[in-house]
């Protein structure tokens, strides 16, 4: 294959796979990043995240053609629209395995995905689970509103018990999924929290997010003003709320101590709850393939098929 | 047996030796009996003696056990079909034997295993019967019990005896295929093999010899069609795939997650079809052609990512080997119902491209073309095969595969601008820009499923929508227009014209054959490119009086298959109609001519 091949293991520290500019290239700016004008609604918790991304490739120093955002369906899915640089605005519910494809393809990309509570942890759950325990190299961001905003408040799949929706007239019913928890039993291998209230702690992870060699998963709590306003205003100081940091003694790489830490109710905490070093999907295939190759050393792609062909004679 | 030279005396027997230009033979027994394993040997020998070669095979949809077929046609001349009828039935057991022996042409030979089946006095009045004690045989041969592999070979060497074929051929076939076990195993095959050559028939049945086949130009290759369209997907350039198991495209996964990751490329199982085509697609967006595939079941779940495909303009490959359906349908038996789902599965209009093989050399060059269409158009392309050629074995010439070979990287150099979704090119083909690439007016496109404008970004405006869906039905027109119209086969004019697509090549054209035989006016006309149509069909039409189309489906609520309605629709000819069935099977030439008579001997009314 080519320049881009997918037979260089993808090398382990993001900043290292962003090649050295070919000349003098000024880091981006928000200017430059910034593309359609966001169609949020106003005050919503979204553009908090937006522009914590915005900042995250100014601060990294990451290009134009190095990064690539992918999204599912739903309002905070809409983002690739309002960021400058390649980007895809795929189904409901299947952000993840498309980014998974851009991600194992092309080790030379930082891919970021982006989606809601629905997209994650109802249509797309069962994607969430298995790009987790695959360990894809890339990041997802779920922006947790804890409500379908986009198709004007129906109780999500993260939505407390006795909220009422337009589908739950008399509030919600069923036990809400805890992302948290649902990441960690899933085999993820960076599991954080944070709330877009709090934008120095969303850059935080954001950049620890990048910076981890697997599936890195944030849930980051965003505040729907149209259709559950007040859901997070307990996380949150200035309405009298609790920001609570994992606690410093929290050992991150006990799966156990994680557990446990998500099983606090709300607010609960902010901050990294688990990270392990396991191999990613991206170098465990790419081992495979070394491996084998060494056995057609020297072929052309074409010798190595006819090697196949011989023994079909 | 066709008999194409007098009998000669055999050297090396007591009885005569007749001479044969082909041979049908149906090895029937459970699915555990290696009975494919004869069958796959003697396809192999056929492939590198210079024949013409192609099998049938019925595996039970349990996970162990049941009755199995294999069946084997050798011929010196063209081998279109596997055969309607047998010359020799090798029975294993009872059910074997009653259950298969009336596909045996009258007076045909039945071999049969003497420990197993008891010969009925019906059946010994119209067939030969040699019963030999395959199992008891084979046990003494190479020990343990006649359960236990080996009977098999044995048959094996009786067959080779039988039809003199080349032990030599033969005996290095069954070493490559145990090559890197342990020599114990091969020696047991290879005595087994030797024990049924040696098994003397005494004067019980005559042998027979193949005649001379005519000399062909280079070597050939045999396999099975879900191996040519792996091995084509990999020629085309294809290094990245996901799937999901599914029976009977899991082959094609297999072979391309043991082989892609050689070229550097992997293949991915995912957890379900939806990410299967969901990460193939962004392989595809990433800059390279990925494949993904299934049968039945598995294509309704991926229409959705489809239709975003369609939407996005990103090409992909999606191979649909039809099985029997709807639902989990007939999942071992062969259908050509899927072609409305490939044409037109889906929300919305969503125009894609549908081409299906038509043998297993096909498979292997339809994968090729398709890619090259898929990367061309940015349009996911379905490739349809099915059952029976996927399952079959077939030789035929070598491909070149060092001119056929192709480099699909893709091209990551800066441009100056792009829209992913230009208006103004004038036959609606756009290419689509893998990320990685700089784009210097630092404007970059997005990909979407939304309607959008020229950038990616979405719109609800009413005349850009009516633009993109005119942009995205006209690329295909702008392939149309390059699609080589299909030579008929038989007469350019007549009475009737069969007209297929797909599997049913070699029952049509054998159909064909016999038919102008018998001096009846009757051609046929095969499509590989289903959608879209290669333009100028209704030239061809016009030249004939009744146009049946053959087809493995249902004739459906007004009296047409999927395809006949696709004619139907497109040329409004009443004179188009179906022939159709949906029993499971591969069409039989007998079946075919039956149903065209009334056509050809003119008692169908003329429309």
């Amino acid at each position: 294959m080519s320049a881009t091949s997918m037979e260089t293991p993808r090398q382990t520290t993001v900043a290292g796979a962003a090649p050295a500019a070919p000349f003098d290239r000024k880091p981006l700016t928000k200017k430059d990043l910034a593309a359609d004008q966001p169609t949020w609604c106003p005050g919503c918790g979204d553009f908090s995240v937006l522009a914590l991304y915005f900042k995250l490739i100014e601060k990294r120093k990451l290009w134009h053609e190095r990064i690539t955002t992918v999204a599912g369906i739903g309002c905070s899915s809409r983002f690739p629209y309002f960021v400058q640089g390649h980007g895809v605005h795929f189904i409901h519910g299947r952000a993840l395995p498309f980014a998974s494809g851009v991600s194992l393809a092309r080790p030379d990309l930082h891919v970021f995905a982006f989606g809601g509570d629905g997209d994650a942890f109802s249509i797309g759950g069962n994607h969430f689970n298995h790009t987790a325990r695959k360990n894809i190299k890339m990041t997802y961001v779920v922006m947790d509103n804890w409500v379908y905003g986009l198709t004007k408040k129906q109780t999500s799949p993260t939505s407390p018990i006795g909220f009422k929706s337009k589908t739950d007239q008399w509030g919600a019913l069923d036990r809400p999924i805890n992302p948290m928890k649902q990441a960690i039993s899933a085999g993820a291998t960076f599991v954080a929290r944070t709330t877009h209230t709090n934008p120095s702690h969303v850059l935080q992870m954001m950049e620890a997010a990048m910076d981890h060699d697997g599936f890195s998963f944030i849930e980051c709590l965003s505040e729907c003003v149209e259709f559950y306003e007040g859901a997070f205003d307990a996380s949150n100081p200035r309405k009298g709320g609790a920001f609570n940091l994992v606690p410093e003694d929290h050992d991150v790489t006990n799966e156990m101590a994680a557990y446990k830490l998500a099983d606090v109710g709300f607010p609960g905490h902010f901050g990294v709850f688990y990270k392990s070093s396991q191999p990613t999907k991206n170098a465990n295939e790419a081992k495979v393939s070394a491996k084998l190759r060494e056995k057609v050393a020297g072929l052309k792609d074409w010798q190595i098929l006819q090697k196949n062909f011989d023994l079909l004679k | 047996m066709n008999e194409a030279v007098e009998a000669a005396p055999s050297a090396d027997s007591g009885g005569k030796t007749k001479k044969l230009t082909e041979a049908v033979i149906r090895i029937a027994g459970n699915s555990q009996d290696g009975i494919q394993a004869i069958g796959g040997f003697l396809a192999r020998l056929a492939g590198r003696s210079e024949q013409e070669v192609m099998t049938f095979m019925t595996i039970p949809s349990t996970i162990s056990g049941g009755p199995s077929i294999f069946q084997v046609r050798i011929g010196t001349g063209e081998v279109l079909s596997a055969g309607d009828e047998a010359d020799v039935l090798l029975a294993f057991y009872q059910h074997s034997y009653e259950n298969h022996i009336a596909s045996l042409k009258p007076g045909g030979i039945v071999l049969f295993d003497s420990d197993h089946v008891e010969p009925k006095p019906e059946f010994e009045k119209n067939y030969r019967h040699v019963g030999v004690p395959i199992s008891s045989l084979t046990v003494e041969a190479i020990g343990g019990t006649a359960r236990d592999k080996g009977k098999n070979i044995f048959t094996l060497g009786l067959v080779a005896k039988t039809f003199h074929l080349d032990v030599p051929k033969l005996t290095k076939l069954i070493g490559e295929r145990f090559a890197g076990k342990q020599e114990s195993i091969l020696n047991n095959a290879l005595t087994a093999f030797h024990a049924g050559y040696g098994y003397s028939l005494g004067d019980l049945l005559e042998t027979f010899a193949f005649a001379e086949s005519q000399k062909r130009d280079g070597t050939q290759v045999v396999m099975n069609g879900n191996e040519a369209l792996a091995f084509g997907l990999i020629t085309a350039g294809v290094r990245f795939g996901a799937g999901y198991p599914i029976t009977p495209w899991s082959d094609v996964m297999e072979i391309l997650r043991r082989e892609l990751p050689k070229y550097g490329g992997m293949f991915i199982q995912c957890e379900d079809e939806i990410a299967s085509v969901s990460m193939a697609l962004g392989a595809s967006y990433a800059g390279r052609v990925a494949v993904t595939g299934s049968s039945g079941p598995g294509i309704s779940l991926k229409t959705e990512a489809i239709g975003w495909a369609v939407m996005g303009e990103i090409p992909l490959i999606i191979c649909d080997i039809q099985r029997g359906g709807p639902s989990t349908g007939l999942p071992t038996n062969v259908e050509q119902s899927d072609l409305n789902i490939a044409v037109g599965g889906g929300h919305g209009d969503s125009p894609r491209v549908v081409v299906a093989a038509s043998d297993v050399e096909d498979c292997f060059y339809t994968a090729i073309e398709a890619v090259n269409i898929a990367r061309k158009y940015s349009v996911p392309v379905f490739i349809l095969s099915d059952q029976a050629i996927a399952t079959r074995i077939e030789a035929f010439a070598e491909p070149k595969l060092e001119t056929l070979f192709q480099d699909i990287s893709p091209d990551l150099s800066p441009v100056p601008t792009h829209k992913p979704y230009d208006l103004t090119v004038a036959d609606g083909v756009t290419r689509h820009v893998a990320p990685g690439t700089r784009i210097e007016s630092g404007k970059y496109p997005i990909v979407t499923g939304l309607e959008h404008d020229e950038m990616g970004h979405p719109t609800g405006s009413p005349k850009l929508h009516v633009q993109m869906v005119a942009k995205r039905r006209r690329k295909l027109q702008t392939l149309a227009s390059t699609i080589e119209i299909p030579k008929v086969y038989g007469g350019d004019e007549g009475k009737v014209l069969l007209v297929g697509w797909g599997s049913t090549k070699g029952p049509i054209r054998e159909a064909v054959d016999r038919a102008r035989a018998a001096g009846d006016s009757v051609s046929s006309l095969h499509i590989r490119h289903i959608n879209p149509l290669p333009n100028g069909l209704e030239t061809i039409f016009k030249k004939f009086t009744h146009v049946l189309v053959v087809e493995m489906n249902d004739e459906g609520l007004y009296g047409s298959g999927q395809f006949a309605t696709i004619l139907r629709a497109r040329y409004c000819d009443p004179k188009i109609r179906s022939i159709t069935k949906t029993d499971g099977l591969t069409f039989k030439i007998r079946e075919i001519l039956e149903r065209a008579a009334p056509y050809v001997q003119g008692e169908a009314a003329n429309v």
